[in-house]
């Protein structure tokens, strides 16, 4: 449905080093308003230097990133951020010595003109995000130290975060990882909640049948390269698309017939 | 944002916890987890006193002790609490003294000139900005440990001083007794207690409510925080990990150059190249007796301020309560070694 909406992010032919390794050697990926696209590919294949590179954290080395229809340069974490683009990095991003508010609001304090930050301001509004995704135990608050979290509560901690700040689109790197069985179902409502209300999410995963559940269109990079995408009703259901990833890991290319022209 | 409101999310937060019987943690074990450290400098400062106190009441009850202890303590004040910001930040900054010096030296410059000495104060400040700004780009754009790197301008920057001064003293006893000598380090007696109050110190704790403010609830003062906890999460979300650097540079600088221009004021207007020197090592000692662990990314302002006063009255009070003048160093390290293990209570780190 929303899949076919208009593009909302274009990266192009974007090329990464990092000294002699290429991590990306000119990936050209879309994301379109209101959809969910599923980001596959093998471990150490690029996924999150592209996000890292679409969020203004890695400067590409070649190609081009234009948002809303406007090419960006200089782009940095801010810009992305003001762009309406929030990240759920891999690692999480978080500052493990301070508390569960300051993590929230960290680049984006609520303050006052002085520069003051609003104390009980943020403490309402981390409550309220916490809320907000079923984020919520008797043990712990929002001022409660990060580093004493579990796994999947700085998850929440980092899923909250990018809440905050009514991003039109929403990148989530690997957010399922080391979550319980619960914790995930949290994270899939979380993810169609998104879209429901029209916005987008660019969505990492190592489980195929979680990302195919969730996501309208996937886009499979191997290797630092694109190697195809296409929407969700033209795979031939989960399994096929992970006999292609199969077939990628293995020979380097996949037999994806009818794939490699996008129907939209 | 009630749009994005999983609203299947809601039976099972209620489910988690009726089930959950785990209680938060209680608001003093949070409030010692938060003050904790600064709450040992305290202690360290009042056990400190107390040893040398009962060694020699009579002393420890003169009011003339303490207003030489007050007149003392500012400089050491001035400098730690800015360094709490230096090494939060995940820095180090060991060109504070020649800085120091410098400040003073252009201050009593323009004194000794004949510029008013408030007008000058505030001149000698954005000096000290200056160099801290060079400093502060050295260190960050040039990406050399900031260690290294301060320990050498610190000697160059002395370096330099010393060839422009040529071992020039600069006096200005004609200022000395102006309006603006009274109002930094003029004396008042606190509610005819005999006690000496210098307007250093009073300075000196208005500045520590201001750094405490600017640490604590000012976008910087976060920053920093968060900068020295973990600078790559902070560049991720889009903080400007090399501003609050080089920052925190400009921050020391001006604090050395406060401490630059009332040093020279506390001498009756007396420079000489050197002054800032001894500050180094006992700045640093106050700073850590004060609770800020080394590894960056918290610390405390009133820790550093305790820390302070503590470091300033081992050397006077071990005289004063009848320790013998080579104990000094003894103790200073017998203090700080104890206040570390104190310390340690408090918590490692946090990952
Ligand atoms: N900062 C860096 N410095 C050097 N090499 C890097 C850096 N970041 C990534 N790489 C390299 O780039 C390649 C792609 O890494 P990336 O993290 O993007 O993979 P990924 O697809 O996210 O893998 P995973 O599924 O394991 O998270 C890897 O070979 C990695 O070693
Ligand atoms: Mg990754």
């Amino acid at each position: 449905m929303a899949a076919s909406g208009e593009p909302i992010i274009e990266m192009r032919n974007i090329v990464k080093r990092f000294g002699n390794v290429e991590a990306l050697s000119g990936v050209s990926m879309t994301v379109r308003r209101g959809e969910v696209l599923g980001l596959l590919g093998d471990n150490g294949a690029g996924k999150s230097t592209l996000v890292k590179t679409l969020a203004g954290v890695h400067d590409p080395d070649e190609g081009e990133i234009i948002v809303k229809g406007k090419p960006r340069k200089p782009w940095t974490p801010l810009a992305a951020r003001d762009a309406g683009i929030e990240t759920v990095f891999q690692d999480r991003a978080l500052a493990p010595q301070h508390s569960i508010v300051t993590n929230i609001f960290m680049g984006r304090e609520m303050t006052n003109w002085l520069g003051l930050t609003q104390v009980q301001k943020q403490v309402d509004e981390a409550n309220r995000l916490m809320r907000e995704i079923g984020f919520t135990s008797k043990v712990f608050n929002p001022e409660s130290t990060v580093g004493h979290l579990s796994g999947g509560e700085r998850q929440g901690v980092a899923i909250a975060r990018a809440l905050y700040n009514k991003a039109d689109v929403i990148v989530l790197d690997e957010p399922t990882t080391a979550l319980s069985l619960t914790e995930t179902q949290k994270v899939f409502r979380f993810v169609e909640a998104v879209r429901a209300s029209g916005r987008t999410v660019v969505f990492i995963g190592h489980n195929i049948y979680h990302v195919w559940e969730i996501a309208d269109r996937f886009f499979v990079i191997d290797r630092g390269r694109e190697a195809f995408e296409g929407e969700k009703s033209q795979f031939g259901g989960a399994d096929h698309l992970i006999e292609l990833m199969h077939q990628l890991a293995e020979t380097g290319q996949a037999d994806v017939g009818s794939l490699t022209e996008p129907a939209a | 944002m009630s749009d994005a409101t999983p609203a299947a999310t809601k039976p099972s937060e209620a489910n988690a916890s009726a089930v959950d019987k785990r209680q938060e943690q209680s608001a003093w074990f949070r409030f010692y987890r938060r003050n904790g450290r600064a709450l040992n400098a305290f202690i360290t400062l009042m056990l400190v006193w107390g040893v040398f106190a009962v060694n020699n009441p009579v002393l420890f009850l003169n009011p003339i002790f303490y207003g030489a202890f007050l007149f003392s303590v500012p400089a050491t004040v001035f400098l730690t609490t800015a360094l709490v910001f230096v090494i939060v930040s995940g820095e180090l900054d060991l060109a504070f003294p020649s800085v120091v010096g410098a400040s003073g030296g252009i201050f009593m410059y323009m004194v000794m000139s004949g510029a008013p000495v408030v007008g000058s104060f505030f001149v000698t400040l954005g000096f000290g900005a200056l160099i801290g700004l060079g400093i502060g780009l050295i260190v960050v754009y040039g990406k050399i440990s900031s260690l290294v790197a301060t320990l050498g301008l610190n000697f160059f920057i002395l370096g330099l001083v010393n060839l422009l001064a040529q071992g020039r003293t600069i006096t200005a006893p004609e200022a000395v007794d102006t309006f603006g000598y009274q109002l930094f380090v003029g004396k008042w007696e606190l509610f005819e207690t005999g006690l000496q109050v210098p307007m250093h110190f009073v300075w000196c704790l208005i500045w520590t409510l201001f750094c405490w403010v600017l640490f604590k609830y000012h976008r910087f003062g976060v920053r920093v925080q968060l900068v020295g906890d973990n600078s790559d999460s902070a560049r991720q979300m889009g903080i400007n990990v090399e501003r609050i650097r080089v920052g925190v540079f400009v921050f020391s600088g001006i604090a050395a150059a406060i401490t630059g221009a009332v040093l020279v004021q506390m001498a009756n207007m007396v420079w000489f190249p050197t002054s800032g020197k001894a500050y180094l090592l006992i700045a640093l000692a106050a700073l850590f007796v004060g609770g800020t662990p080394t590894w960056g990314g918290v610390g405390t302002i009133f820790g550093a301020f305790f820390g302070a006063l503590t470091v300033t009255l081992i050397p006077s009070g071990a005289v004063g309560a009848g320790f013998a003048g080579y104990w000094t160093d003894f103790l200073f390290g017998l203090v700080i070694i104890l206040t570390m293990i104190a310390h340690r209570f408090s918590g490692a780190r946090v990952r």
